[in-house]
């Protein structure tokens, strides 16, 4: 399948969605659809470091919630525009604030890229487990931040009141769905990209065997802190519109550790090798946690992640996708003895 | 700057410096000398703190030695979890990924089942040093701070012992290094490998019962403390005992300073700056090789 091929299904199965809900769903489809989308484009971005290179992002709620917070800044600012600057600049900032959405994506996607830059160029170069320690510490010392920065809410949170209705699309939620069926699109098309080009083979490369690549005269720094700063922005993309979808932000929710664990085991889950496998597993466990909160209880279904999580490294390693493989039996899997 | 605040600031850091090392020691074991990146340390130290909070209440006992009551147990676990972890990844070669993704999942439904269990309500234990301190001078001692200093500090001398003089202890330090050289002595690696894990998570159960001792404790507490210990455990240099307690001793003091002079919001944050720092300018530690 050609790329824009790809591109047009997309967008069909996107538009068939959206118009779908609009038609006989209500509000919560679009919510609840939301959430789902939101972790398609988590875990996709998490399987382009993760599942292609092989290095374990811990972090994936520090570089949500960088997204996130990167919105509740501009939009803070778009309310105090009075008091933090002279009359003549607010007046000419007045016209760019409020920030439209689509443009606080890409800014919360730059944000959170940039860290994860930081951050890999400081421990990619050693052993892969330095990095995910460090993604992991990430989360606590961004948290830590945030929490102490009062112009964002500190730990009291902060207040984001999007418009009730918006032209085009109606309710703004059904605004924030289309944008996220967007951003989903742009997450699996890139995934798509990567796995058949060159990089991607050099991310393979990576995984496999990192010592022989990097003898190969595998770029290996590069092509790690390439993967790092994509998966990092998507990421940031994804959290860039969580404000706006939820009206009020805390850090708690923000750096919730359900970010970090979904978007673990649902490209684990589906399969790392493509980017199938996120997307089945996003889709598989996104789905089941909507319903399990409504019908059980939000901590049961968490719990109902992380067993499904061990169960599935230690049962079946190349996941859903790889069990459906071996049954079919079209390609032969063999591992290293 | 207050001379006397200066002095406590050391004093207390210090305190907190012996508990970190407890904290650490497991780490410093599986995944400074075995190899074993078991992030999900935390959460069995937390299940110490709740096995302890249980025994106290319930029986009235010691939260130490109830804790210590309970080591056998935290042995056999960790031999439990080390037998899966080699069946599913060591054996299979895939610890990089998917081991880190299952101690990850571990860690996880650690924190969900404690918070089933046990809710977001703070528990705590009763022992008679907790809440009064010996001075000395200007000086301020609490004693909730110092018994498990003290502990800790045998604990080490123990475990040093254990390591540079015994056989098992021996082929432990040497097991990462070359497992074929062990099979040649007719040592079996995956044994020693297993008691090693073993008594690293048998450490979790003593550090357990110190965090409950030092502060009342809720499920989510043990993520505050992953970034502490992989910090100190890479300070120290992997698998260095001595490093470690320097550098959990450093990063008590550090820690004590940025909550004495900047606020305690901030003290997270220390552990992280120290863990990228060591990382970027000296990845083999203070006393790494």
């Amino acid at each position: 399948m050609r790329t824009p091929f790809f591109v047009i299904i997309q967008i069909a199965v996107g538009l068939a969605l959206y118009l779908l809900f609009a038609t006989y769903g209500n509000d919560y489809w679009f919510y609840a659809g939301y959430t789902v989308l939101q972790y398609i484009v988590l875990a996709t971005a998490w399987n382009i470091l993760g599942g292609y290179c092989g290095y374990v992002n811990f972090g994936s709620a520090a570089f949500f919630a960088l997204g996130a917070y990167s919105s509740v800044f501009f939009y803070n600012i778009g309310q105090s525009l009075d008091e933090l600057f002279s009359e003549s600049t607010a007046a000419l900032l007045s016209h760019i604030f409020p920030i439209p959405v689509p443009i606080l994506i890409l800014i919360g996607g730059a944000v959170a890229g940039l860290v994860g830059l930081g951050t890999g160029y400081l421990t990619l170069r050693l052993r892969g487990v330095f990095f995910a320690i460090a993604t992991l510490a990430l989360a606590v010392v961004i948290e830590t931040l945030v929490v102490n920065w009062q112009f964002v809410g500190g730990s009291r949170g902060a207040y984001v009141i999007p418009a009730a209705e918006i032209p085009v699309f109606g309710p703004y939620i059904q605004y924030l769905f289309a944008l996220m069926i967007v951003l989903v699109i742009v997450a699996l098309t890139c995934a798509r990209l990567i796995e058949r080009s060159r990089l991607g083979y050099g991310f393979a490369t990576i995984r496999d065997d990192e010592l022989a690549a990097e003898a190969c005269g595998v770029p290996t720094l590069r092509l790690k802190l390439i993967a790092t700063v994509l998966s990092g922005a998507l990421m940031g993309m994804a959290g860039a519109p969580f404000p706006f979808f939820i009206g009020y932000v805390e850090p708690g929710s923000a750096f919730n550790l359900s970010y970090a664990v979904n978007s673990i085991a649902m490209p684990m889950i589906g399969g790392t090798t493509s980017w199938v496998g996120p997307l089945i597993g996003a889709i598989l466990l996104g789905t089941l946690q909507q319903l399990a909160t409504v019908t059980i209880s939000s901590v049961v279904n968490l719990l109902i992640v992380g067993l499904l999580l061990i169960g599935f490294v230690i049962v079946a390693p190349n996941g859903i996708v790889g069990l459906w493989q071996d049954w079919v039996g079209k390609k032969s899997k063999r591992f290293g003895s | 700057m207050d001379f006397d605040l200066l002095v406590n600031a050391i004093i207390a850091g210090l305190l907190l410096g012996g508990f970190y090392a407890a904290v650490t020691a497991g780490i410093s074991i599986s995944f400074g000398m075995l190899d074993i990146v078991n992030i999900a340390h935390p959460a069995f130290i937390l299940l110490g703190s709740y096995i302890t909070y249980i025994v106290n209440v319930s029986l009235g006992i010691d939260p130490i030695i109830a804790s210590i009551l309970v080591l056998p147990a935290f042995y056999a676990l960790g031999a439990v979890v080390y037998q899966v972890y080699y069946l599913a990844f060591e054996k299979r070669g895939q610890e990089a990924l998917r081991g880190l993704a299952f101690f990850f999942g571990v860690l996880f439904v650690t924190e969900v089942i404690l918070l089933l269990l046990f809710g977001v309500d703070y528990r705590s234990v009763n022992a008679p040093y907790i809440g009064p301190s010996v001075s000395l001078g200007a000086m301020e001692f609490p004693l909730r701070l110092l018994v498990p200093f003290l502990v800790s500090a045998v604990m080490f001398v123990a475990l040093q012992i254990f390591l540079s003089r015994t056989f098992i202890g021996r082929a432990v330090m040497a097991v990462s290094q070359d497992p074929m050289a062990l099979r040649l002595m007719a040592v079996d690696p995956t044994r020693i490998k297993r008691i090693a894990f073993g008594i690293s998570i048998a450490t979790a159960s003593l550090a357990g019962a110190f965090l409950i001792i030092i502060q009342p404790v809720i499920p989510s507490v043990g993520r505050d403390y992953i970034g502490r210990i992989f910090a100190i455990c890479v300070l120290g240099g992997l698998g260095s005992l001595p490093g470690t307690v320097i550098a959990a001793l450093l990063l008590g003091v550090i820690e004590s300073f940025t909550a004495t002079f900047y606020g305690p919001s901030w003290a997270p944050a220390v552990s992280f700056g120290i863990l990228l720092l060591t990382l970027a300018v000296r990845p083999s530690g203070l006393l790494g090789r």
